[in-house]
């Protein structure tokens, strides 16, 4: 026991006199939330948009004034038909369409109620989220400016609905994207590094004929790493509650178990890959290859699975931070408990056991 | 006559239809410098990583510090030490740091680690340099130290693979004063290289060519038999002959 103290210890050094290193495992994770959490989703200005208004009334007519009189938006006056709107989507020529149905200003006049509809093109799910948001506070100001002046209460619903990518409704996705492609970088590539680094140096060599056990320096490598990750997640976590005011809706201490078995997942797979890689460059691109790659492209991070053809949904399957991806969304967005993400869980057990199985077999055999 | 440390007979090692090391059988005695000769190719390595329990022989007996090498690898590793030719200190570790961390590991209590880096820091001259990091130190240190801390745990035996490859003469010879003390104090030293005039300083040699062992004596003795002026031309006889080519 003491031993193996001695030995996290020594890669605890590795990493603090390390200072890229360092600056890449506790800066990294506050750089990218500040990218994606301010630069990517707050501001967007003049985003095209079109307003079909069907009802053409007194209110209709001031709400468009308010939006139009928004820096945020760009009003295509030119697309009228429901076919040219359509096009205009798909092209990416807009991004959000506004529509008023025929009875709009009777509706709210005579039920008090009245809908509209916000549709938004959501393969570009940030732009989507903040754009829907826009509208729906214009509209809520509006509304306030209405009750002012009558004395009962009137509501407006903009029914939001989200082109191409309706299961992302309204979520912040990429903090769990963020989170995953943290732990992936530092367990996976970090702790391949480390280890391919001692073969390097020979020094692996010597703790091989040394009383200590194999497992145990891939045990102690591992360490340092896992207690990093949960500084990282804690960080992003914290970060994402008080910086950018998402809140955690599930159980922490089940996102804190989640993470832990996807941290296993991604050190077995660092295992594997310092086993077959046999320098620092090959450990390094090997671990780039098979997992930043795969994260931010397949695990639906960046790119809705949904969307993509066939073969690369099926590929997907076999991406861990896929499955951990979706637990963290359905935990933190949408407040799921285990129930609701058992099947994920299992998927990612089975995965790390068998990464765990292969690397230790092939370990022992590069023993031999 | 001194007690046998390493005792082998017929020691092979197969890698399918290669066999890396053929029925050797020697052995070492307890405090004898033991040289350990061979082309690149030869099977020193294999033999001394089936010697220090890193690989299982495919046949043939052998026991090192009195334990097997097939059942008691646990054993034998704590009785051994073991220098690579390449560093075996961490560079972004200091000097103390290195110590520590090998002492630690062979599992010496705190008080034996306190007072076995005080000796080798004594020792090696190195007092002022214990904070410094292994990377600031000149080669022929860095190759000290790390047959320093190959024994830190005082092991019966020691092997080192090729240690003085690539130091400069003076050094080498300082470091051979080392390899002296410590078989003085009674540590036997198995030692493989590649120079032909340490080979002099060793008690006994034992040259491989294609895996089997086809000379073992005393420098002096593998001189007359050989009718040779040195070892270089001893080495140099046997070494044509070797069918194999070197990796």
């Amino acid at each position: 026991m003491k031993q193996l103290f001695t030995f996290i210890k020594k890669e605890f050094f590795h990493v603090f006199r390390d200072r890229k290193t360092l600056l890449m495992l506790f800066g990294l994770p506050i750089v990218q939330i500040v990218l994606f959490g301010f630069a990517l989703t707050n501001e967007v200005k003049n985003a095209k948009i079109v307003i079909a208004d069907y009802s053409k009334d007194v209110t209709t007519k001031k709400i468009i004034d308010k939006i139009e009189a928004s820096k945020y938006f760009e009003v295509e006056k030119s697309l009228k038909s429901h076919n040219e709107i359509e096009a205009a989507f798909r092209e990416g020529k807009i991004k959000l369409a506004v529509i008023f149905p025929e009875n709009f200003n009777e509706d709210l006049m005579h039920l008090n109620k009245a809908q509209m509809q916000v549709i938004a093109d959501a393969s570009d799910i940030n732009t989507a989220n903040t754009l829907t948001n826009y509208i729906s506070s214009i509209v809520m100001d509006y509304q306030r400016e209405l009750m002012q002046n009558v004395a009962i209460s009137l509501s407006i619903t903009p029914e939001i609905r989200m082109l191409y990518n309706p299961e992302l409704k309204g979520e912040h996705i990429f903090i769990p994207g963020i989170m995953a492609m943290i732990m992936m970088l530092v367990c996976v590539m970090m702790t391949s590094i480390s280890i391919v680094k001692e073969k390097e140096l020979g020094t692996m060599e010597i703790l091989l004929v040394s009383p200590f056990k194999p497992l145990m320096v891939i045990f102690a490598k591992f360490i340092p790493y896992l207690i990093i990750s949960f500084f990282n997640i804690t960080s992003i976590l914290l970060l994402s509650v008080y910086a950018l005011d998402l809140p955690i809706k599930g159980n922490i201490f089940l996102l804190y178990g989640e993470a832990l078995l996807f941290i296993m997942t991604s050190l077995s797979i660092g295992l594997l890959i310092s086993i077959n890689a046999q320098s620092q460059q090959t450990a390094m691109f090997g671990s780039l290859m098979a997992t930043m790659l795969p994260t931010l492209l397949l695990s639906g991070f960046m790119f809705p699975i949904e969307n993509m053809p066939v073969p690369l949904q099926v590929i997907s399957n076999v991406v861990p931070s896929k499955w951990f991806f979706q637990i963290v969304k359905a935990i933190m967005i949408k407040g799921a408990g285990f129930s609701a993400i058992w099947k994920e869980t299992v998927i990612l057990i089975g995965m790390t056991i068998f990464l765990m199985a292969v690397s230790l077999k092939k370990f022992k055999i590069r023993l031999e | 006559m001194a007690e046998s440390v390493i005792k082998t007979e017929k020691l092979t090692k197969r890698f399918g239809d290669f066999i890396a090391a053929n029925e050797l059988t020697f052995d070492v005695k307890a405090g004898e410098i033991f040289g350990f000769l061979g082309a690149n190719g030869a099977g020193k390595t294999t033999a001394m990583r089936m010697l220090c329990g890193l690989s299982i022989p495919s046949s043939g007996k052998a026991t090192v510090a009195g334990f097997d090498v097939y059942k008691h690898t646990d054993e034998i590793k704590r009785n051994i030490g073991y220098m690579s030719q390449k560093f075996s200190l961490y560079e972004d570790l200091t000097v103390a740091e290195n110590i520590r961390f090998y002492a630690g590991i062979y599992g010496l209590s705190n008080k034996e680690i306190k007072d076995k880096s005080e000796e080798l820091v004594h020792q090696l001259g190195l007092e002022g340099e214990t904070k410094k990091l292994v990377r600031e130190l000149p080669l022929g240190w860095k190759q000290k130290l790390s047959f320093s801390v190959a024994i830190v745990h005082q092991p019966k035996i020691v092997f080192m693979d090729e240690p003085t490859s690539g130091v400069d003469p003076v050094t080498r010879r300082q470091f051979w004063d080392l390899i002296y003390a410590a078989a003085d104090k009674g540590m036997t030293i198995f030692v493989t290289t590649h120079y032909m005039d340490e080979s002099e300083y060793c008690n006994r040699i034992s040259i491989m060519v294609d895996g089997v062992i086809r000379a073992l004596d005393t420098p002096y003795n593998l001189k007359k038999q050989f009718s040779a002026n040195s070892m270089d031309e001893v080495f140099y006889g046997l070494a044509r002959e070797a069918k194999r080519t070197g990796d």
